[in-house]
């Protein structure tokens, strides 16, 4: 290729980068510098270390938490599993397919489930135990958010443990080590690099969930998505909406530093 | 709706009748085969760049910015689009969201085609090249019928990131104009209509004929490979 007609191929990308990428982070950051009249001051940032703020952090990165954990609690061994099934490219197909159906659509049909009058009450009901608020609580919105991630947490996972070479574990029950020792020295730490990729696939979004907060937990959980978007479109505070988006994007730096990229598994599976 | 009477296809009557509702599913599909082909375009093109540098400083450069908005989370990516078409001036609606859309699913075009570039063999180029083929010959006969699995790939992904987003486009959005997803989140808020539910059953069955779709080009176009590998 001569670098003339490289120079082509760059010009729109590089377009892109520099109005799609560069420029949206540099004003994130300009915007955090102003309050709502538009002076130029650092009061967000102080505003942002009050406590009604830092216990909003607090309580989103304990749902957040929450979400992983479970996610990865029920994600290991389904991926596990599924390593030793017969039909491992279907079921995989399964577990995929709620992840490309539109995540509305999803939190809606979990609103017609678990309301008042849904299938979950009409069994409770049916079993004796009776109607329960199950919408708008905490367990509502961590079992939806679960379920939403849970896909993502298995594929990376998954693939992890597709690599792992079998004769290693072989190996290790030829040396005596038991069915769970096995699992704690030489599968596990062989596959925490999946293990990680998955759960930054599910944290970071999880920080940042600001739908399902609305529809699925009614406003009960605030997450740093719901405030970002509350400040943005309600209140039209910019400048604090500006500043909260920066802490997110700086969590979300570090959390890349400590592991490895986000929604890779899905596109590591689709390019098979 | 609240008592189970019998089966009726009443609902997807509403659905079918319910012309603002058909005008807004039109939206969203124009928007996502708008995008997902000028991302296509846009990003075959940036691959094609990023695997011509040969050095690796601005090379890893590249790739990290390229990757900065599939990690973003989508609030973020929101948010300062939202910031970024109030400054340069142009309008919430119609061109806000599928500027959004081309630009969040032109990384994820790069992420697919750029591996199968890396794949391609420079001897392929030089060979065209040795027996007289010109720079647009060598870039229409040999490079993209060897990168076209990843292409689709990328087309198909793009697509599916547009029609499944909601996010970015909630903020983008501005009065007027209306993807589905933002139509289906402002319906909800108002309680459980049926017609949604017909509306989800007929977004279901065609997410599963795109899946399909995707499946056999998928297969269709490895299958060579595979079979050549071995």
């Amino acid at each position: 290729m001569t670098n003339k007609s490289r120079a082509v191929y760059l010009i729109p990308y590089i377009a892109w980068i520099v109005l799609f990428v560069v420029a949206p982070i540099v004003l994130i950051g300009y915007y955090s510098l102003f309050d709502i009249e538009g002076n130029f001051t650092l009061d967000n940032y102080a505003k942002f270390f009050t406590s009604v703020y830092l216990r909003m952090t607090l309580s989103s990165f304990w749902y957040a938490f929450l979400i992983t954990a479970f996610s990865f609690l029920i994600a290991y061994p389904t991926a596990y599993l599924l390593t030793k099934t017969k039909h491992k490219q279907l079921w995989l197909l399964l577990i995929i397919l709620p992840s490309w159906i539109n995540l509305l659509l999803k939190a809606y049909a979990f609103i017609g489930l678990f309301g008042t009058y849904g299938f979950v009450n009409a069994f409770l009901e049916a079993v004796g135990i009776g109607t329960k608020q199950i919408l708008f609580t905490d367990f509502s919105f961590v079992f939806v958010a679960v379920y939403i991630f849970i896909p993502f947490m298995i594929l990376p996972i998954y693939n992890a443990l597709e690599e792992l070479n079998p004769s290693l574990v072989l190996a290790a029950r030829d040396l005596g080590a038991s069915g769970w020792t096995t699992f704690r020295r030489v599968i596990f730490p062989l596959t925490i690099g999946g293990v990680k990729a998955g759960c930054m696939a599910v944290f970071i979004p999880a920080l940042s969930l600001f739908m399902i907060t609305r529809l699925i937990a009614g406003n009960r959980v605030i997450t740093l998505g719901t405030a970002i978007e509350q400040h943005f479109l309600v209140t039209q505070d910019w400048g604090m909406g500006a500043t909260i988006a920066v802490f997110l994007v700086i969590i979300m730096a570090i959390m890349m530093l400590l592991t490895g990229n986000r929604k890779r598994g899905l596109i590591d599976v689709a390019k098979k | 709706m609240h008592e189970f009477e019998g089966f009726t296809l009443e609902w997807y009557e509403e659905v079918f009748a319910d012309t603002r509702l058909w005008i807004i599913v039109l939206n969203t599909f124009v928007i996502a085969l708008l995008s997902a082909l000028i991302a296509t375009i846009i990003g075959v093109l940036g691959a094609m760049a990023i695997h011509g540098i040969r050095r690796n400083r601005p090379k890893n450069t590249l790739l990290t910015l390229n990757n900065v908005l599939i990690v973003s989370p989508d609030v973020v990516i929101g948010a300062s689009f939202l910031i970024m078409f109030t400054i340069a001036g142009i309008k919430l609606g119609f061109v806000s969201v599928l500027m959004s859309h081309i630009a969040f699913s032109i990384p994820i075009v790069v992420i697919m085609v750029l591996p199968k570039l890396q794949e391609m063999s420079h001897t392929l180029i030089d060979a065209a090249r040795d027996l007289g083929a010109s720079s647009w010959q060598v870039l229409t006969r040999v490079v993209l019928p060897f990168i076209k699995p990843g292409i689709f790939a990328g087309f198909f992904m793009a697509l599916t990131y547009s029609l499944d987003d909601f996010a970015v486009t909630f903020f983008v959005t501005g009065n007027g104009f209306s993807t589905l997803s933002v139509e289906i989140y402002s319906r909800a808020r108002q309680g459980v209509s049926l017609s949604i539910n017909a509306l989800s059953t007929l977004i279901f069955l065609f997410t599963v004929i795109l899946i399909i779709g995707y499946y056999f080009i998928n297969r269709r176009s490895s299958k060579p490979v595979s079979k050549g590998g071995h």
